[in-house]
Order: structure tokens, then C-alpha cells, then sequence
């Protein structure tokens, strides 16, 4: 339910007041800093942000400094979503009573994929089952990074980690990524997404939408880390494109259950000699230069095969095949 | 003039499961999230119930475990809700790492345990490994000795986890079956003067980052950022605050048992340590919970035989009344501790542990010895406890302890 005109214009968004405030401690390029500044320029009125163990959380509240102009509570690693549902019953109950101003409170859970796809995935599950109206915001850069580059449920097949090396024998992570914005649909919850910042706009919809349903809301942001991904750190936001248009990031929603793919990712599927090769995308990542290596190029060609797989599996969600 | 202060009361026959159910029911909760571990399942079945029936303003949030059971009573504690969850054995040692971060952040939740043995082999019955392994935690810990004083108990966790001086999680602790199962009469008060004795939370006022004063919650007028990342630089202070809270409470635990005494008619000891018999007692045993009643049993045997006998029910486990203990104890000549639980590779259990630890600094002390007992839930009864007390008396006479560490009802 549209609660509000949208005012996501440049000119609006550059207007509305940051929440995530400059002066924290992130990484130079670090694409999670800016999906949180999006996030919360998306917000339409009172909010409680809850942001699980990770990246986002160290960098932005060292005591005594904080970067949230919004209440903000951390608790633990693996309970984002349990953190989001005490808070929202809370809310409600506190209302009820008469104890606390009797006005709708937004509540956004942020974790990153370790925080989603791993040690967090319990309570997220358990909280959307509960139907809590949350939203759950994955920034995925793809591998434990606040600890050091260490492998998740949520890194690509062939990337390079700290514990997923490319050695002599084992060319860096042997499995693809868990399809965690799927599982959430699973869960049958009205609103499942995935953005780029890149396309900040839709970005900034999909996170208000989120908002605006009723219960539980998911969204799964692709989110380039330059340390991580062996990346030149002025690329991060031209990654988060090069991954939308080689279909490794295809941008979609999924409402009431209804798949549907979004504007940027549309337009390959009208146009299917826009979609770029995947090899285009891992060519300027350090952690996949080992496959463009004679030992283990053959791995490029199995992502471009799980790539297209997944792709015209998701192209026959939305109808398109 | 005591007595007329005192609220009518009806009594009920409740086990302690229920009892702590009933006193919840009466204490204005906002929000209880549980999820079901034997021998605690009845104290949340029961609220369902009162929840089902309107009896009650209270969201209940049924979690897919015990870690999301306690995050989210920390998680609505910290937006301003009153909190209360219960559990045992591995769903506490589930709750471990949360503890921690509860008591941390400062959030008043409270929550019942019905004791029960830890895994392997697996056990549902009862001891105090559970709550003896979470004693650094930096939650308050309340054993009580029957139905009756769970019930009182709850009620009085909430205020003195509430207090302005204190701000830290209480638990209870019910013996799992011989409490939690075991029905009894139990008196409870009116509703209306239980609300009124617990009141509405009051939240202490702190600077936020914008400057201003604002109630210590998550509140979208005054945001603040609670659970930051502290580095050397902080990180020490914030311990030593809750070590302070901790000693703080110790006047408060007391306060608040005799300002519910005045409204109930009863008390336990001065809050903090029950004391029985040991005014002039040359030996005596410590112990929490529900053994006290087995004991006190065998010290009126002893007494009507002419034996000095005393025992120490240690109430407050957390914070440690370390005075009472040393006035209690100080004159007895031989003190048994019993602890129901074990510290692998340590010296005794933790309770013997403590009381040993306390009794050290002064000038003339009693010799302690440690008996355990009860693990997984194995009965200890009168014959073992007078032997015990025997075992005493000859350590008084001789002057001298030859085995500091015993072990009671076991195959050896």
C-alpha cells in the first residue's frame, strides 16, 4: 500500500536529509557505505534500523561516534531478523497500551550475506514465518569481509577467498551461490527483491515498497567490496552494472508470489544481444584472475552455463520464455 | 502494624511452572518470546493460555529457538517493553552468547529457568549445571526453595531488574520437577496490588548524539544508537559499569524482598541469604533451591537432638552477598557446601567455590568442605543429608578435612 507520493527524483533524494552519515570508517569504495546511504533515504517516516555483526556495523558506530541518525540497535551476528521482531512487537503491544506516541514505526533489519545466507538464515527464516512486517535488507558483497575475505554461503562459484583459495589443485570456491532471494519467496512473504546500487533509483523504490507492504519484506542488494573482490575501488558502483547486465545479478521483484523482472534486466530479455558475457565481469576481479589461467579457464565457461541456466529459469518466473 | 499492611490473598494449588506463569500473568508484561524446553514448557503453555483468553496485554512471540527466543526480549526490552522468557539446560546454554549481550546493552528482561542437567548423556531432569555454567554471564540469579517463593520471586525480579541503579537481566531459578513440577499451595495477591507493586517501566534519561536528554530506548523521536562496537579504548569501562550495577543490586535484591514482604506477609531471610538455625550453629551446610527444604528437615531432627546444626540457603547467587556470608558463616566451625552441578578440572563446584572464596579474609575461619549432589536429577534425601551433617561433626571434632570433596548418592 502506497502510503505516500514517491519523491525519489535526483534532486529529491540529494534534498532528504541523510540518516547514514558521512564520516564512518568504510573502505575507500565500499559499495555497502553507499547501499546504506540509499536505504535510508528511502524511509517514510519513523524508523528503527537493526544491523546485524559485520562491515556496516563496525565501520559506522565506533564508540563514542555514530554515523545513524535513526534508532539503531545491534545486537549479535546471526539475529538481524530476531532483533527486528522484538522490536516490531514491541512497537505494537507499546502502542496498544498507550505507553509510546501511537504512530506506525518502520523497521528495517540490515545484515550482510554471512548475516543472511549463514549464521543468520535461522532467524530470518523463523521471523518471516511469523509474519513480522519488516523489511530485511541483504547487502551482499559476497564473502565475510569485516573478518577477512572468508567464504559464504553467498560467494561465486571460482572466486578466490581466504578460505576458499585458488591453489594448485582447487581453483577458489567450488559451489555457486545459494539463490537466497528464492528461498525468501519460498517463505510465500508479499515482497522479495534484488538491486543495484547502480540503479539507485530502483534501488531506493524497492527498499519503500519493502516499507509499504504489509509484513514481511525481503531485498537482496548486490554489493561490491574493491578489498574483497580484488577490484579497483573507483569500479565498485560500474560493477554493480557489469553484474545486472551480464545476468549474474538479474534485477527482479516478485510480489504475492508473481516473479517480474525490473526495468535494467528487462531490457536484456527484450534484447538478448545486450546481455554480456559473464567472463566481461570477472575479468576485473582479482579474486577470479586465476581463471584466466590455461589451468582453469574451463571454469569461466561453467559460470557463463550455471549463469544462463539461472537466467532462463528466472525468465520463465516472469512469464518470458 | 506489620500484619495490617499485609494484602488479602487466595491460595492456589500451582506447581512452580505455574506459579511463575501466574506471577508474569500479574506483573504488566509486554512481551514474552519463548520457544518450549522440558521442564520449562508449562510456564509458557500456561501464558498462551492467559494470552488466548485475553487475560492478559501481552504479545507473545513463539521463536524458532531459544537464541531468537531471548534476542527478541532483548530486542523489545531496549524499545521500552517489559520482557520475560523462560528456559533450561541446552536452551540456556543456546541463549549463552546473548546473555552476555544482554546484559550488556542493559535491558531489564527477566527469565524463569526450571534447572535441568546438560548434555551428553542426554537429561531432562534435574540440577544447576545449566545456571551455574551462565554465573559470569552478568544476569542477577535468584534460587528459590518452593512454589511460593517463585512466585514471589518473579514479581520482585522485575523490580529489581527495573531499578534505575541496577538496569541488568534477572533470572529464576526453579528446580526442574521438584519445582517446576511439583504442585503446592501458593498465595497470591491480588492483581491489582501486584501492578501496582511493579509499576509502570521508568527508563533512566542519557545524552544521545544530537545532545539531547532522552529516555534510554529505541525511539524514533530521539535516536540513539544502542549496541555499538567498543574498542580498548571503551570497552573496560562499560565491564566495570555492570560489575557496579552488580554490587548495587545487592541493596536493592534486599530492598525491594522486605517492601514485598510488607504487601505479602513473607520473607525470605534478608532477601539475599536465608539463615536458618545458625545464629549459635557449629556445623552447618550451604545450598540453593529447592534441597533447602530436605535440609532444614534433617536440621530440626538434629536441633531436637541436641546438635548445633545450621544451614545457609544462598538465595542471591548473583550478585554474591559476600558480607552475609562471612557473618553467617564466620563463627560455624565446619561448613558443608553443596553444589549441584560440577566445574570439571576445578577445586569443587562453583558454589563451594564461592563460599570458600568469601569465608578466606576472615582472621578465624570455618573449614569448608564440598558435597555434590543431585546431578540428573538424582534424588537426595534425608539419610544422605544426616550423613552429611555426621560427616561434619567429625571434621569439627578432629580439626581436620580429609576429603575436601564428596560425593553424595553416587556409585563409586
Amino acid at each position: 500500500m502506497q502510503t505516500e507520493e514517491w519523491k525519489f527524483t535526483a534532486k529529491d533524494i540529494v534534498e532528504k536529509p541523510d540518516l547514514f552519515m558521512s564520516g564512518h570508517r568504510a573502505c575507500a569504495g565500499c559499495a555497502p557505505a553507499t547501499v546504506m546511504r540509499l536505504i535510508l533515504k528511502a524511509v517514510r517516516g519513523p524508523t528503527i534500523v537493526t544491523v546485524a555483526t559485520g562491515c556496516m556495523e563496525v565501520v559506522s558506530t565506533t564508540y563514542p561516534y555514530t554515523s545513524w541518525n535513526a534508532p539503531w540497535l545491534h545486537t549479535a551476528f546471526e539475529n538481524a531478523a530476531a532483533n527486528a521482531s522484538g522490536i516490531e512487537t514491541a512497537i505494537k503491544i507499546l502502542r496498544k497500551k498507550g505507553r509510546i506516541k501511537d504512530q506506525h514505526v518502520d523497521v528495517i533489519a540490515i545484515a550482510g550475506d554471512g548475516g543472511t545466507y549463514d549464521i543468520g538464515i535461522q532467524a530470518l527464516s523463523g521471523a518471516v514465518e511469523r509474519g513480522h512486517d519488516f523489511l530485511f535488507v541483504l547487502y551482499d558483497n559476497e564473502a565475510y569481509m569485516n573478518t577477512g575475505i572468508q567464504r559464504s554461503g553467498g560467494t561465486p562459484l571460482g572466486a578466490a577467498t581466504t578460505t576458499s583459495p585458488a591453489g594448485e589443485v582447487i581453483p577458489g570456491k567450488l559451489e555457486p551461490k545459494k539463490p537466497i532471494a528464492d528461498i525468501m519467496v519460498a517463505h510465500e512473504i508479499p515482497y522479495v527483491a534484488t538491486a543495484s546500487p547502480y540503479y539507485w533509483r530502483d534501488l531506493i523504490i524497492k527498499v519503500r515498497k519493502g516499507l509499504e507492504v504489509e509484513g514481511p519484506a525481503f531485498l537482496h542488494v548486490l554489493a561490491p567490496c574493491p578489498r574483497g573482490w580484488r577490484s579497483d575501488p573507483s569500479k565498485s558502483i560500474e560493477l554493480s552494472r557489469l553484474a545486472v547486465e551480464t545476468c549474474v545479478f538479474p534485477l527482479w521483484e516478485c510480489i504475492n508470489g508473481e516473479y517480474q523482472l525490473s526495468a535494467p534486466s528487462k531490457v536484456i530479455a527484450m534484447a538478448p544481444q545486450k546481455k554480456k558475457p559473464v567472463k566481461e565481469y570477472l575479468a576485473v576481479q582479482g579474486r577470479f584472475r586465476h581463471l584466466f589461467t590455461p589451468k582453469y579457464e574451463k571454469l569461466v565457461d561453467e559460470i557463463q552455463r550455471i549463469t544462463d541456466l539461472r537466467w532462463q529459469k528466472l525468465l520463465k518466473k516472469c512469464g518470458l520464455t | 502494624m506489620f500484619m495490617k499492611s499485609v494484602a488479602e490473598q487466595k491460595v492456589l494449588a500451582l506447581n512452580g511452572n505455574e506459579a511463575v506463569a501466574y506471577a508474569v500473568k500479574q506483573c504488566d508484561v509486554d512481551v514474552v518470546a519463548a520457544y518450549p524446553i522440558t521442564p520449562q514448557t508449562i510456564i509458557v503453555e500456561r501464558f498462551s493460555e492467559y494470552v488466548a483468553n485475553g487475560e492478559v496485554e501481552t504479545a507473545f512471540v513463539c521463536t524458532e529457538s531459544e537464541h531468537s527466543a531471548l534476542t527478541a526480549c532483548l530486542a523489545a526490552s531496549l524499545t521500552g517493553a517489559r520482557a520475560f522468557t523462560a528456559s533450561a539446560s541446552a536452551g540456556l546454554a543456546l541463549m549463552h552468547e546473548m546473555l552476555f549481550v544482554t546484559s550488556g546493552c542493559r535491558a531489564p528482561v527477566v527469565m524463569a529457568i526450571a534447572n535441568r542437567a546438560l548434555s551428553a548423556p542426554l537429561n531432562i531432569h534435574g540440577d544447576q549445571s545449566d545456571t551455574m555454567a551462565q554465573r559470569d554471564s552478568g544476569w542477577i540469579q535468584i534460587y528459590a526453595e518452593n512454589a511460593q517463593e517463585v512466585y514471589d520471586s518473579v514479581i520482585q525480579a522485575f523490580r529489581i531488574a527495573e531499578h534505575p541503579d541496577v538496569l541488568l537481566p534477572a533470572m529464576v531459578c526453579l528446580d526442574g520437577f521438584q519445582l517446576s513440577h511439583s504442585m503446592e499451595n501458593v498465595s497470591v495477591l491480588p492483581d491489582e496490588v501486584v501492578k501496582k507493586f511493579v509499576g509502570v517501566r521508568q527508563f533512566p534519561k542519557v545524552l544521545t548524539h544530537e545532545g539531547k536528554l532522552a529516555p534510554l530506548r529505541l525511539d524514533p523521536e530521539n535516536p540513539m544508537t544502542i549496541g555499538p562496537v567498543a574498542f580498548p579504548n571503551y570497552y573496560f569501562e562499560f565491564k566495570r559499569q555492570q560489575e557496579e550495577a552488580m554490587r548495587k543490586a545487592v541493596e536493592v535484591i534486599r530492598q525491594v524482598h522486605n517492601e514485598y514482604a510488607r504487601i505479602s506477609g513473607r520473607s525470605y531471610g534478608d532477601g539475599l541469604l536465608d539463615a536458618y538455625y545458625l545464629e549459635d550453629a557449629e556445623i552447618a551446610t550451604v545450598c540453593l533451591g529447592s534441597t533447602a527444604g530436605t535440609v532444614k528437615a534433617v536440621v530440626d531432627e538434629l536441633r531436637a537432638e541436641g546438635v548445633k546444626a545450621g544451614l545457609l540457603r544462598i538465595r542471591a547467587f548473583r550478585p554474591l552477598p559476600v558480607e552475609g556470608i562471612q557473618k553467617t558463616l564466620g563463627n560455624v566451625k565446619a561448613v558443608g557446601v553443596m553444589d549441584r552441578s560440577m566445574s570439571f578440572g576445578g577445586h569443587g563446584g562453583a558454589v563451594f567455590h564461592e563460599v570458600r572464596h568469601a569465608l578466606y579474609d576472615l582472621d578465624k575461619r570455618p573449614m569448608v568442605v564440598n558435597y555434590i549432589y543431585g546431578l540428573g536429577g538424582r534424588d537426595t534425601n534425608l539419610t544422605q543429608i544426616r550423613a552429611i551433617y555426621k560427616d561434619l561433626q567429625e571434621i569439627a571434632q578432629k580439626r581436620r578435612v580429609e576429603a575436601p570433596i564428596k560425593y553424595v548418592g553416587l556409585r563409586e
